[in-house]
């Protein structure tokens, strides 16, 4: 089966991002497709390299980035809720005159677009919330 | 383009969160996809729909006018929990769009007849 993911919260305050992480995994795992993750909200703060947990804890950002290096995940950030946010690629920092980027490996910026069309082509469309 | 079903679930207050705010974003878009779209408020999100809402003050954009050109992308498709109203002591005079009052039983038929739901 072909499915999609959102997630609609940022990492550690929120259950969200673990779970889709777990749920994520185990559908690779049986063998079947995710077409698109796709970040909103505060899901987007799962997106910055800059997160720095303490070593006992789980790297929640790095885990998705190792995720997608291994299995070509396509991990798209809402562009609107990044830019309110402070998720910004190199592309978003010349556009918008920024002096820094903070996106994580295997994260793409784009729009909200590419939500619906993962509703469209996938399956299964599965939200991680509150 | 292959059409689908979409319905968004709005189920919070207006202003507290910015999740109502997203997802009327996100209503917009899937209409831009010619999406076959509808929207369905329940709990406090029936709140959204209120006549009414005064935001200066709080600096941030108020929906009303939002609703209003929902039908100029052809989103007409609004069902509002009857429960959720009486709760909260609202008729369907008391909101700003034409919209469907159904029991939440009603809802849930609805939420089975779509291919994607996305909930807020």
């Amino acid at each position: 089966m072909k499915f999609a993911i959102l997630i609609s919260e940022g990492p550690y305050t929120h259950q969200a991002s673990d779970t889709a992480f777990h749920f994520a995994k185990a559908v690779l795992a049986q063998g079947h497709e995710i077409f698109r993750v796709f970040f909103y909200h505060d899901g987007v703060n799962n997106a910055t390299r800059l997160t720095t947990p303490p070593q006992d804890d789980r790297n929640i950002v790095d885990r998705w980035s190792k995720l997608a290096q291994g299995s070509e995940l396509d991990m798209v950030v809402c562009v609107a809720a990044a830019q309110r946010r402070g998720i910004v690629d190199d592309g978003e920092m010349k556009r918008n005159g920024k002096d820094a980027t903070n996106l994580a490996p295997g994260f793409r910026i784009s729009g909200l677009g590419q939500l619906v069309e993962a509703g469209i082509q996938a399956d299964r469309i599965v939200v991680f919330g509150d | 383009m292959t059409t689908k079903k979409f319905m968004f679930v709005n189920r919070k207050a207006p202003y507290g969160t910015v999740y109502a705010w997203e997802a009327l974003e996100v209503v917009l878009i899937a209409a831009a996809f010619e999406q076959d779209v509808s929207l369905a408020f329940l709990d406090d999100g029936v709140f959204q729909l209120k006549k009414g809402h005064q935001t200066k003050d709080i600096g941030v954009k108020a929906f009303e006018k939002t609703w209003g050109a929902l039908e100029d992308y052809d989103v007409t498709k609004l069902y509002v929990a009857q429960e959720s109203l009486a709760e909260r002591g609202l008729t369907a005079d008391d909101l700003a769009v034409p919209v469907e009052v159904l029991s939440r039983a009603e809802i849930g038929k609805k939420m089975e007849e779509q291919d994607v739901l996305l909930s807020f």
